[in-house]
């Protein structure tokens, strides 16, 4: 699924990196907690989540995330922006809860964490 | 939309090249005086549909196939160019960036400008459509070529050195406590190995190994230092500290175990799970520590011969059993 799709789908605006939405996430991944996300994310997911810290943006460069929703209408501050900016990470919110917005990924044909093998 | 990056370095391309570095250089023109007749033969022989008209080293017009077509419908047999052709011509300078002849071939719809230079005035070449092209095309090359060498040298690095052994090893001092910057050291950890040409799987382990190592001796320590050391065949990171010490490594490596303060947790950290993420990350980890001493943790981190991930089946075997 390319990530202007995850954007239309999530009825998302885009806070940093509109020139990534022509790349492809394969899959997705819903968590707060990081340690979860270190631990079973994958590269290439897209992460949603309502944590808007800093150490969000971090996590998804180590992980090899490609892009990070904001659930629930939750904006991090500029700096975060700016470090995902500098990291080539496109960020984007929405006003849907956390399951919804999985919700309808999921529906859409994307797949979670267990059904990718890496 | 449509491969937005690579439209990207074309587009950046388009403002750093100058005109120069794309026209013809070998122009073949024509003279006011030359007769309407001949130009069917320099047509055809030098397979072009126009051409500039010049006296001595200057532009005066420019003649094309439809002023050519015009004439053999005017049935004027003797006339000569110069009653024929364009008299003002649009022309586009040597040094001009490549973006203004593009945008000038959008919107005057020529199929070719005339190049002059901007001091001398003098004609110094022709740019088509085709010529762009042409030129963004080898200019690309030349650039992907440039970027294959670098890389190839990078991830040869070790086969390039001449030595009985060779370990590269980066340092990298942790701020304890300061949440702000945490992390900072394994982004440029990350980076570097990345700049080494290590392939990815491995470089993502490191990175999340020694993130979660980095995120400890923020939380629970007043500082610390990661080094990191590649050699063939491995990556071994030692993370030192000289905080409190763990009481009970066996209790502490248990998913879930925490003793964070609730600030860590709120920030999506803290639950228990990064000692287990290191060592899901590592081929062999080791920890060494004991209470008001201090906390000396080593993990190593197996590459094949060519840098491939060395865990990569593992990996596999024990994320799907975790997920059951």
């Amino acid at each position: 699924m390319r990530l202007e799709e995850v954007r239309e789908i999530l009825d998302a605006e885009v806070l940093t990196g509109e020139n990534l939405l022509s790349r492809e996430v394969t899959i997705g991944c819903g968590a707060d907690l990081m340690s979860d996300v270190l631990a079973y994310g994958k590269s290439g997911s897209v992460l949603l989540t309502g944590l808007t810290n800093n150490q969000v943006v971090r996590t998804a460069e180590m992980a090899d995330i490609v892009a990070i929703c904001f659930v629930r209408g939750k904006k991090p501050d500029e700096k975060t922006v700016n470090m995902a900016d500098s990291q080539g990470l496109l960020l984007l919110k929405t006003a849907l809860p956390m399951f919804e917005s999985c919700g309808r990924l999921y529906k859409h044909g994307l797949p979670g964490v267990s059904e990718c093998g890496e | 939309m449509f491969q937005a990056r690579s439209f990207t370095k074309v587009q950046e391309l388009v403002y750093e090249m100058k005109v120069k570095q794309v026209m013809t250089e070998d122009v073949i023109t024509v003279r006011p005086e030359t007769p309407m007749r001949q130009l069917r033969e320099i047509f055809l022989r030098n397979r072009i549909s126009g051409t500039p008209v010049v006296e001595g080293d200057f532009l005066v017009g420019i003649i094309s196939l439809e002023d050519f077509i015009k004439w053999l419908y005017d049935r004027e047999e003797n006339s000569l160019i110069e009653s024929k052709m364009t008299r003002d011509v649009e022309c586009l300078f040597a040094d001009e960036p490549l973006v203004h002849a593009v945008s000038k071939f959008e919107k005057m719809g020529y199929g070719r400008f005339p190049v002059t230079d901007r001091q001398t005035g003098k004609l110094v070449g022709v740019i088509t459509k085709g010529d762009i092209i042409a030129g963004l095309l080898r200019k690309l090359e030349v650039e992907y070529i440039e970027e294959e060498i670098q890389r190839y040298r990078a991830s040869h690095i070790f086969e390039d050195i001449v030595a009985d052994r060779t370990r590269l090893v980066f340092e990298y001092d942790v701020l304890g406590q300061n949440f702000e910057q945490a992390g900072e050291c394994s982004s440029r950890l990350k980076r570097t190995l990345k700049r080494l040409g290590l392939d990815p799987t491995t470089t993502r382990r490191v990175a999340i190994a020694s993130y979660e190592a980095e995120m400890n001796l923020v939380v629970f320590t007043r500082g610390g230092r990661i080094v990191a050391r590649v050699e063939p065949g491995r990556i071994s990171m030692d993370v030192k500290d000289s905080g409190p010490g763990i009481a009970d490594i066996e209790k502490a490596l248990q998913p879930g175990y925490s003793t964070a303060p609730q600030w860590v947790r709120d920030l999506g950290f803290g639950a228990g799970m990064g000692l287990n993420n290191i060592q899901r990350c590592a081929d062999e980890m080791e920890i060494i520590s004991s209470p008001g001493k201090g906390t000396h943790l080593k993990i190593s981190i197996l590459t094949g011969d060519d840098g491939e991930a060395g865990k990569n089946s593992r990996e596999a075997q024990s994320s799907s059993s975790d997920r059951q």
